[in-house]
C-alpha cells in the first residue's frame, strides 16, 4: 500500500447518500464485467445535486461527460457521508472513477464497511471540517503512515484520526486478505 | 447486557460482550435479492471457486424483489443470474419471479416466511434489513464483499454496538402510526443520531404495537445511522410466527445491567402526525403545517408502508371517497396483495375501497421506492412531487433528480390523497 497519496480534490457537504453516489437505475451493470464495471466508474457522483457538485461553488462534474475516470482522486466530505443503502457499487463506483482516498467527518455505517472489507478505499476521518479548508482543484497530499493532509494551495496540515480497530482489515486490503492471514479461512 | 449483545454473545461463543468489541459470529440466515444478488455471488465464486458450495443451503434465502416488472435487459439479466445459481446450489429458499412462490419486497417476504426468529442473526445483502429487528433478530445491512464471505463461511466479523434506549408510553391516538413515531425520532436525533449504534424499543407502546407496525420502526432505524433497530420478543411475536418458524428461538430481553448510551422517553399522546421534507427523512414538520404543498402523486407501498396494516389503515380513510391525485397501492408482498383481496372495512373488500376511489393497484415488489428503471410503476419520471409512505427522500430517490419525495405514515398519504395537498389524517377521522 502506498503511503502517500497525491491529488486533486473534490469537495462536497454533508449526508451525501448512495444514491448521490450511484443512483439507483445504473445498479444493473455486471460488477464481474470488466467493461460494464467501468459503467460505474462513469456514473459515479452523479447524483449529486448540480449545486452541491464541487464545494464551494458547486456545478463542477465529478466525472466529465463520457469519460470513465474523475480527474479529482481525493473526496472531502462532511458528515454521514454514504448513508442510505447498502449497494456495494457506491465505493466501487468510486474506485473505477479512480478516488484512492475519501476523508470525511464521519461515514454511514454500511458505506464504512464495505470500503473497507472490500478494500476499495480508505475511508480516512479528520477531527476539523476540512469542506471549509479545501476547495474543488485544491492539491492535496496525504500522510498515511503519520496520518496527516496537507493543502498545498494554503499550505496547512491537517491530522488524520487513526483507522483504529479495522486497521489491520485496511492494511490487509479487504476482508478476504485479512481473514487467510488470520486463519479464519484456508485455501 | 440488552438483547442485541446477547444475541451477539451467544453466536460468538462468549458468555459476555461489549460495545466496541470486534467479535467474529455465526450467522443464522443470509439473504440477498436481485439488485446484490449478482455480485454477491461473483465474489463467493472468486474467493471460494466456480464449484464452490454454500456453508448451508437452507440459511440462505434469494428474494427478487427491486427490479421485477420492467423490460430493462440488464435488469433481467440479474434474475438469470439468481435463477442459474440456486440451480447450481439446489437452494430451496428462492421466491422466483413469474412462479407460484414469488413473495415481493424482501423484508416482508422474510417475516412472512419465517426467517425472523428470535434470538438469531440475519444478514441480508439491503439496508432495510433491519426491519426484522421488531422480532427481536439481530438484523442488518451488508454489501456484496460481508454476503460473499458469509455464502462462504457462515461467518461475520461485527463490532458490537452500543445501544440506545426509545420508551414509548401510552397508547397510540388513532390518528398516529409507527411511522409518525419513527419520523419524529429521526427529526429530533438526526439522520447520523445513532451511528454504529442499536435503537432498541420499549414500554407499553411497544407491546400494544402490532408486528407490522414494530417492523415499521425498526424498518428506519437505519435512517437515523442505525445498525438495526429491535424491540423485546413477545407473545405477540411468537403468534405471529406461528409454525412458519424455520428454526428454534430464543426470547431474549435486555436484563438489569443492560447499558445504553442514552435513553430517551416518548409519551404516543403527545405526538403528531408527521412529514419528513426533501431531501432528508430528517427534515421533519407536522403535518398539518404543511397544507400549502401541492402534490402530484401519493404513494402507498414499500418493506416501510406497504404492509397489510398500512392498507387497512389507508382504506378506513378512502373508503366512500374519491382522491384529488394519482394514487398507487403497492402491496409490498403477493400475501399483502390477497390480503387486500379479501379483508372488509364495512362490508367492502380493501380493493373494492381503493378502486372505488379510483386509485391503481400495481404488482407487489419495490417498485418506485428507489426509483429504478425508466418504466418502473410509479417512477417519478418529472419535476413531480409525491407524498409517499416509503423510507428515503434523497435527491431523485424516487425517480429524476427534478423530483421532489416528502414522507408520512399511510393515513396521512391517504387523507392528502383526497385533498391533493398534505393534509393532517386528522381531517378524516372521526
Amino acid at each position: 500500500m502506498n503511503k502517500k497519496i497525491i491529488g486533486i480534490a473534490y469537495v462536497l457537504g454533508d449526508d451525501v447518500d448512495t444514491d448521490q453516489i450511484i443512483p439507483a437505475h445504473h445498479l444493473v451493470y455486471d460488477l464481474d464485467d470488466q467493461k460494464e464495471r467501468k459503467l460505474y466508474g462513469r456514473f459515479a457522483m452523479s447524483g449529486t445535486p448540480k449545486q452541491h457538485a464541487g464545494l464551494p461553488c458547486g456545478f463542477i462534474p465529478f466525472v466529465p461527460t463520457g469519460k470513465e475516470e474523475s480527474p479529482y482522486s481525493i473526496v472531502i466530505a462532511g458528515k454521514n457521508f454514504g448513508c442510505g443503502s447498502s449497494r456495494e457499487h457506491a465505493p466501487v463506483a468510486l474506485q473505477m472513477a479512480g478516488t484512492q482516498a475519501i476523508i470525511a467527518s464521519s461515514y454511514a455505517r454500511i458505506f464504512y464497511r464495505n470500503a473497507v472489507d472490500g478494500g476499495y478505499l480508505m475511508p480516512l476521518e479528520c477531527e476539523e471540517d476540512l469542506t471549509v479548508e479545501v476547495r474543488t482543484t485544491d492539491k492535496l497530499e496525504i500522510d498515511l503512515s503519520e496520518k496527516w493532509l496537507m493543502n498545498h494551495r494554503t499550505e496547512k496540515k491537517f491530522y488524520l484520526k487513526p483507522l483504529g480497530s479495522v486497521e489491520d482489515i485496511v492494511m490487509s486490503g479487504g476482508i478476504f486478505k485479512y481473514a487467510k492471514k488470520a486463519g479464519i479461512i484456508h485455501h | 447486557m440488552t438483547i442485541t449483545e446477547q444475541i451477539l454473545a451467544t453466536h460468538a461463543g462468549r458468555k459476555r460482550v461489549k460495545p466496541g468489541e470486534n467479535i467474529w459470529i455465526d450467522v443464522d440466515f443470509l439473504m440477498t435479492h436481485d439488485v446484490c444478488g449478482p455480485g454477491t455471488i461473483g465474489i463467493f465464486k472468486r474467493e471460494f471457486g466456480d464449484n464452490a458450495k454454500v456453508w448451508d443451503k437452507n440459511r440462505v434465502v434469494i428474494i427478487p424483489d427491486h427490479y421485477i416488472f420492467t423490460k430493462d435487459k440488464h435488469a433481467k439479466r440479474n434474475i438469470e443470474i439468481l435463477r442459474d445459481f440456486v440451480t447450481e446450489q439446489h437452494l430451496p429458499n428462492f421466491y422466483d419471479v413469474g412462479s407460484n412462490c414469488y413473495k415481493g419486497v424482501c423484508h416482508v417476504a422474510l417475516a412472512e416466511e419465517g426467517f425472523t426468529v428470535p434470538g438469531t442473526v440475519l444478514f441480508g445483502t439491503d439496508s432495510h434489513t433491519c426491519t426484522a429487528g421488531a422480532f427481536g433478530q439481530f438484523a442488518t445491512g451488508i454489501g456484496n464483499t460481508d454476503a460473499g464471505f458469509i455464502m462462504g463461511t457462515g461467518k461475520l466479523w461485527v463490532r458490537v454496538p452500543e445501544t440506545q434506549q426509545f420508551i414509548l408510553e401510552g397508547e397510540m391516538p388513532a390518528y398516529l402510526m409507527a411511522k409518525d413515531v419513527i419520523l419524529q425520532i429521526i427529526g429530533d436525533i438526526g439522520v447520523d443520531g445513532a451511528t454504529y449504534q442499536v435503537i432498541e424499543f420499549s414500554g407499553d407502546g411497544i407491546k400494544n404495537m402490532e408486528m407490522e407496525e414494530r417492523m415499521t420502526l425498526c424498518n428506519m432505524a437505519i435512517e437515523a445511522g442505525g445498525k438495526t433497530g429491535i424491540v423485546p420478543p413477545d407473545q405477540k411475536t411468537v403468534d405471529y410466527l406461528g409454525d412458519r418458524v424455520r428454526m428454534d428461538g430464543s426470547l431474549f430481553q435486555s436484563n438489569g445491567d443492560a447499558y445504553y448510551v442514552r435513553s430517551h422517553s416518548y409519551s404516543l399522546k403527545n405526538l403528531e402526525p408527521i412529514v419528513a421534507c426533501p431531501f432528508s427523512p430528517g427534515h421533519v414538520h407536522r403535518a398539518c403545517d404543511l397544507s400549502e404543498i401541492k402534490l402530484d402523486q401519493c404513494y402507498i407501498g414499500s418493506c416501510t408502508g406497504g404492509k397489510i396494516v398500512d392498507f387497512r389503515a389507508a382504506a378506513k380513510i378512502l373508503k366512500d371517497h374519491t382522491v384529488q391525485v394519482k394514487t398507487l397501492i403497492v402491496p409490498s408482498t403477493t400475501q399483502v396483495e390477497k390480503a387486500i383481496q379479501t379483508e372488509k372495512v364495512d362490508g367492502v373488500t380493501l380493493r373494492d375501497i381503493f378502486q372505488n376511489a379510483c386509485a391503481e393497484i400495481g404488482p407487489p415488489s419495490c417498485a418506485a421506492c428507489l426509483g429504478g428503471p425508466e418504466d418502473t410503476f410509479g417512477r417519478l419520471n418529472n419535476d413531480e412531487v409525491c407524498l409517499s409512505t416509503t423510507n428515503r427522500n434523497f435527491p431523485g430517490r424516487m425517480g429524476t433528480p427534478k423530483s421532489q419525495t416528502y414522507l408520512a405514515s399511510p393515513l396521512t398519504v391517504a387523507a392528502s390523497a383526497l385533498t391533493g395537498r398534505i393534509t393532517d389524517p386528522r381531517e378524516y377521522l372521526s
